[in-house]
């Protein structure tokens, strides 16, 4: 506990930051219900009210209160999003260490069947599926992390095809070590940055997926909040100067950011640099 | 109400368009001599210039074929290059087009059409009568995938009376026939050998196709021998598919456009500030519609049905959906502006009370209805089922809104599910209304509904020629799907669009369908 | 070398695989999708007399694997087929498009790789330092935008409030050269902005990841500039992971571009596909799928060949 303090203390205002920022939107993610004004779907005035007046951020097109349905957006879009990115790193990178170590034709069965599900528009194939399976959160979740799994594997494998024919794994390889072994102690350490790199950016692309989606009448159920659905419905007004679409927007992209600053932090720490 | 077609003499119906002008009036269209529109330029409009106009609609799949006209994209085109028999004006009048005149016998079961002569179609071949038969027959018989087809089933037999004229029997008296027989499906297009090429974009309109890219682009240029003097001002015209709503709006304020339908109701308010931009509203017969499956559980019981009836604040969907750009609906699909609207039949008013007595004697206490919906049903269909949850709330009425997707929503959710969001565009007649959607056994009857007195007075109503008679059947009509139909009918929507100050609009512009009922191509002109 | 011939010719027929494995996909999935061409084109108005005349004209009444193996036979001898909604021969209407797509996707390429790279490489160069940290900022806030939203904002800035550019991009075969160039900059720049950080960031990672590897450290030691070392040495190891990202970004440039199309009025492949899925014609969203399918597996082979070359270990596997 003590180490992570320090660990903490020693890391840069960015990191610092970004940290502060992820605790900030778990708590609220959390907290929602405490500490919002009214409830998630409870139209409470008039549509488009200006801000303050009892409604800090106005209110949306049907009346419900902006903020907290900001709040509750927090809850539902980041937790949807990060299910879905860590079930797509799970599989993406399991399944590419497996092809990369294994090769030949356990490399070849995954690679085309990646290859399959990458060379379909992923927008295509959602909508083919999730119109014939049905819209519910966990197809959606299950669907996305498929999908993006697959960017993840090619990631982990060419990475790991890197790593395997470095002389330390070949000497484990003699040593006798399980493929099991070779995978979480010599590959996985060594994947690890590119990796992490790669999630800060997926889990925006998994937001960005599913506010796609509701273009096309298919993402979260209403009136449920969530970000992407809310930068859609109210996005024409950005094209008369109106800034209203820009606050869930900019949500996001404060998320983005901050997760990306600790895991710049996490890079610079993994690769070793003493600067 | 037929002013000018002989129906009127013929039947010796005295309807007069006075209640329904005041009407139109009090709703803000103002309506005045039709001379405005059919006979002298009542103001300067300018010969010549490129017309573009972004169209809200338009898909690749699209095609010339009329038989599969179903967008506005379609509409715009249809209008752009073809012409009727009959065109509907702002007065919601059906007047002849290709058609010089028409006659109905006095049981209105037989109606003859004399054509317009000496007209040409694009190609320089003369319009005859073999022409408008080969081009109604396209839609009908066993073979045809037209949506006119049901319309064209009380057709029973056709035949040409000389050159210029064409002799329609009908299986029963329809005094609206007119109406129907311009539909905008039945383009007349020339006939080969007793049969058109549906695939062909040759007609007698105001333009003549020079390329079409579907789901891209329409090109016309002007038909110099248009039959209509004082018609068709344009030299060309683009009609451009720009779907995205922040797309057309910016593409016509940047000026790419000139005219553009279908304006984003959610910001109207700040395109109207814009300079140089003039946005126009029209009261038509579209509607949205909240169907119920009156053949199946729960929706069987009116009781049931009431009680959602009276769970919904009309007033604020149409402040919140239609941004005050529509009224309230009466749940039954007779727009105030068609003829025979019941003015008299009280206004649904939203009363949790009464919603609460209707929920429990249905039984229903504890039970949750889903209400499905996308933004395919009507743009906001999904927010208004939304808003319903909330209101339904306050009567203890779990309603729980499932957001179906846009793809396939018509073949899928519509007139599938028990309860959905849907739209109408309307008719203007009330008899082709209730004939399409309310009927026992129609088509789109997509509510199933089943009502004995309704389909006596509608057949009665069909063939009354006394207008008094049939505006108290109607009257009738309308109460009977208000209290007992299972439609759900929260509001009639304006048609809401734009265009620069470039654009000179028609004085008064025909409400059928959005766009001056789509003739835009035709009426407008530069400023 | 002929290690890397022999690759290409075993990928050339594992890609004729995907290809057909995803045409089946395809197949199946639009048989498996609720309602057909037939009551996609009718729509609201449909009735099952006009949808069952519309089939029999269509010919849909015929078993689907019949229509599969037809379909599989002629584009085997390299007929494309006809649309079902509209008629037209499908090689005509995909090619116009597929050509106005690959030029928005070069045109956006050309911008964003040059400049996701650079941007990357001087990341990695002055890491920590302010100017790594705004770009970071500005690239990750642009990709955490959704695509349309980027695009109402540029058309805001650069054709409403300053008109500068056109809001939107209709161009036809007709178009001269430049102005088609002038017309596509929008939203070329509208994707700049959504790959931007993916590739951005990626360079900078691999480039840092290898900074502490002992051959960089020698480099450091003798004293070469930060630069050189960043550049010479540390770039061409990193550029496995890098060439991977580019080559993701610039399939979907191609393939997932539908959003901004829309937006931009912009005729492109992505639309046709979009529109030919929710009216259930076959043919061509088996054609567009095709296209796609093979241009992924081309631009993926590309990226292979690019990291064995690049990789002497993998050119020649002990």
């Amino acid at each position: 506990m003590n180490a992570t303090l320090k660990l903490l203390a020693s890391a840069p205002w960015s990191a610092k930051f970004g940290i502060f920022i992820i605790l900030g939107y778990a708590f609220v993610a959390i907290f929602a219900p405490v500490l919002t004004p009214y409830g998630e779907t409870e139209i409470v005035g008039a549509e488009f009210e200006l801000w303050g007046d009892g409604f800090i951020l106005g209110t949306d097109s049907l009346g419900r209160d902006m903020l907290t349905r900001l709040i509750y957006g927090a809850r539902n879009t980041i937790g949807i999003a990060f299910l879905t990115t860590i079930l797509a790193f799970l599989l993406g990178s399991v399944t590419g260490f497996l092809a990369a170590a294994i090769s030949g034709w356990v490399d070849q069965l995954l690679s085309r069947v990646v290859d399959v599900l990458m060379a379909i528009p992923a927008l295509i194939f959602g909508l083919l599926v999730l119109t014939i399976v049905g819209t519910s959160i966990t197809n959606m979740v299950l669907v996305i992390a498929v999908l993006e799994s697959t960017r993840v594997f090619r990631l982990a494998r060419a990475v790991a095809m890197g790593i395997v024919v470095m002389d330390y794994v070949e000497a484990a390889r003699l040593r006798g070590e399980g493929l099991w072994w070779i995978m979480s102690r010599e590959v996985l350490p060594n994947a690890l940055p590119p990796l992490v790199a790669e999630f800060g950016l997926r889990f925006c692309f998994v937001f960005l997926f599913i506010s796609a989606l509701s273009f096309l009448g298919l993402g979260i159920q209403p009136p449920t909040a969530d970000w992407g659905s809310m930068v859609r419905d109210n996005a024409t007004l950005i094209t008369f100067g109106d800034i209203t679409p820009l606050m869930p927007a900019a949500a996001i992209a404060l998320l983005t950011v901050a997760v990306n600053f600790v895991v710049d932090w996490f890079l610079h720490k993994a690769s070793g640099l003493k600067e | 109400m037929k002013s000018d077609n002989k129906l009127s003499s013929a039947m010796n119906t005295d309807v007069s368009r006075r209640g329904f002008l005041g009407g139109t009036a009090a709703l803000g269209v103002t309506a005045a001599s039709t001379s405005a529109l059919m006979g002298k330029k009542a103001y300067a409009a300018k010969k010549g210039g490129h017309l573009r106009a972004g169209i809200a609609h338009g898909s690749t799949t699209d095609s010339l074929d009329p038989a599969t006209y179903e967008n506005g994209f379609s509409l715009a085109l249809d209008y752009t290059l073809f012409n009727h028999l009959g065109e509907v004006d702002h007065t919601g009048t059906v007047k002849p087009e290709l058609a010089e005149s028409w006659e109905a016998s006095p049981d209105a079961k037989t109606w003859s059409f004399k054509l317009r002569q000496g007209v040409e179609f694009h190609n320089g071949k003369t319009l005859e009568a073999s022409d408008v038969i080969a081009s109604i027959e396209y839609h009908m018989g066993e073979d045809t995938k037209s949506a006119a087809k049901s319309l064209l089933k009380q057709v029973k037999s056709m035949k040409a009376d000389g050159k210029n004229e064409v002799v329609i029997e009908l299986e029963a008296g329809n005094a609206d026939f007119p109406y129907v027989i311009s539909d905008y499906h039945i383009a007349i297009k020339p006939a080969k050998d007793g049969k058109i090429d549906p695939t062909e974009g040759i007609g007698t309109g105001p333009y003549a196709l020079e390329n079409y890219e579907p789901g891209v682009r329409l090109m016309a240029n002007k038909n110099k021998n248009y039959f209509k003097s004082d018609r068709g001002h344009f030299d060309q015209v683009e009609l451009i598919t720009i779907i995205d709503l922040a797309a057309r709006q910016n593409a016509l304020t940047t000026g790419e456009i000139d005219m553009m339908d279908r304006a984003d109701l959610k910001t109207v308010h700040l395109l109207k500030r814009q300079k140089g931009i003039n946005v126009m509203e029209t009261v038509g017969y579209k509607h949205y519609t909240m169907p119920m499956r009156t053949d199946t559980a729960p929706f069987d019981s009116n009781d049931l049905r009431l009680a959602l009836k009276y769970s919904l604040d009309r007033e604020e969907l149409v402040k919140k959906i239609l941004r005050g750009h529509g009224v309230v609906g009466n749940d039954h699909p007779i727009s105030p502006t068609n003829q025979y609207h019941a003015e008299g039949l009280a206004q649904r008013m939203y009363d949790p009370d009464k919603a609460k007595f209707h929920f429990k004697k249905a039984g229903m206490e504890g039970t949750t209805i889903q209400l499905s919906a996308a933004d395919a049903a009507f743009p906001g269909a999904v927010d208004a089922a939304v808003l319903y949850k909330e209101h339904a709330a306050k009567a203890g009425i779990d309603i729980e809104v499932v957001r179906e997707p846009n793809d396939g929503y018509w073949s899928n959710v519509w007139m599938k599910k028990g309860w959905c969001a849907c739209y109408w565009g309307g008719r203007p007649t009330e008899d082709w209304m209730f004939t399409t959607a309310y009927a026992a056994g129609a088509d789109w009857n997509d509510t199933f509904w089943k009502h004995d007195r309704f389909n006596e007075l509608l057949l009665a109503a069909r063939a009354e020629l006394d207008s008094d008679k049939r505006r108290t059947m109607y009257y009738e009509m309308q109460e009977i799907v208000s209290n007992d139909g299972g439609v759900v009918v929260p509001m009639f929507a304006n048609y809401v669009f734009a265009a620069t100050d470039k654009i000179l609009p028609s004085e008064q512009m025909a409400g059928n369908w959005e766009l001056d009922g789509s003739k835009f191509a035709e009426r407008w002109s530069f400023a | 070398m002929s290690q890397i011939l022999k690759m290409v010719a075993q990928r050339f027929a594992l890609g004729f695989l995907t290809l057909f494995i995803v045409s089946l996909i395809i197949f199946l999935g639009i048989e498996l999708l609720p309602g057909d061409i037939a009551e996609e084109i009718l729509g609201q108005s449909a009735t099952p007399e006009t949808v069952a005349a519309f089939r029999k004209e269509l010919g849909l009444d015929v078993p689907a694997h019949i229509r599969y193996f037809d379909w599989l036979w002629g584009m085997l001898q390299g007929d494309m087929g006809r649309s079902l909604a509209n008629k037209r021969e499908i090689s005509e209407l995909i090619g116009l498009r597929f050509g106005n797509t690959l030029f928005l996707a070069v045109t956006a390429a050309a911008i964003s790789v040059p400049l996701a790279l650079t941007l990357g490489v001087l990341a990695a160069l002055y890491r920590h330092s302010f100017y790594d940290r705004a770009v970071n900022v500005v690239t990750l806030s642009s990709i955490s935008f959704p695509e349309f939203f980027v695009a109402y904002i540029l058309i805001f800035l650069v054709s409403v409030t300053f008109p500068i550019f056109p809001s939107i991009a209709n161009i036809s075969d007709a178009t001269p050269f430049w102005d088609k160039v002038y017309k596509v900059l929008l939203p070329a720049l509208t994707l700049t902005l959504v790959v931007v950080a993916h590739m951005m960031r990626m360079t900078r990672a691999a480039i840092i990841n290898l900074l502490a590897s002992p051959y960089i450290e020698m480099a450091n030691l003798k004293g070469l500039s930060r630069a050189r070392v960043i550049v010479k040495h540390a770039l061409p190891n990193a550029l496995a992971p890098i060439i991977n990202v580019v080559v993701i970004n610039l399939a979907y440039l191609i393939v997932g571009v539908v959003v901004v199309e829309v937006v931009f009025v912009y005729p492109g492949l992505g639309q046709l596909m979009v529109d030919s899925v929710s009216k259930r014609d076959l043919p061509v969203v088996q054609a567009s799928a095709m296209i796609f399918a093979g241009t992924y597996v081309l631009l993926n082979l590309l990226a292979d060949i690019l990291s064995i070359l690049t990789n002497p270990r993998l050119l020649h596997p002990r």
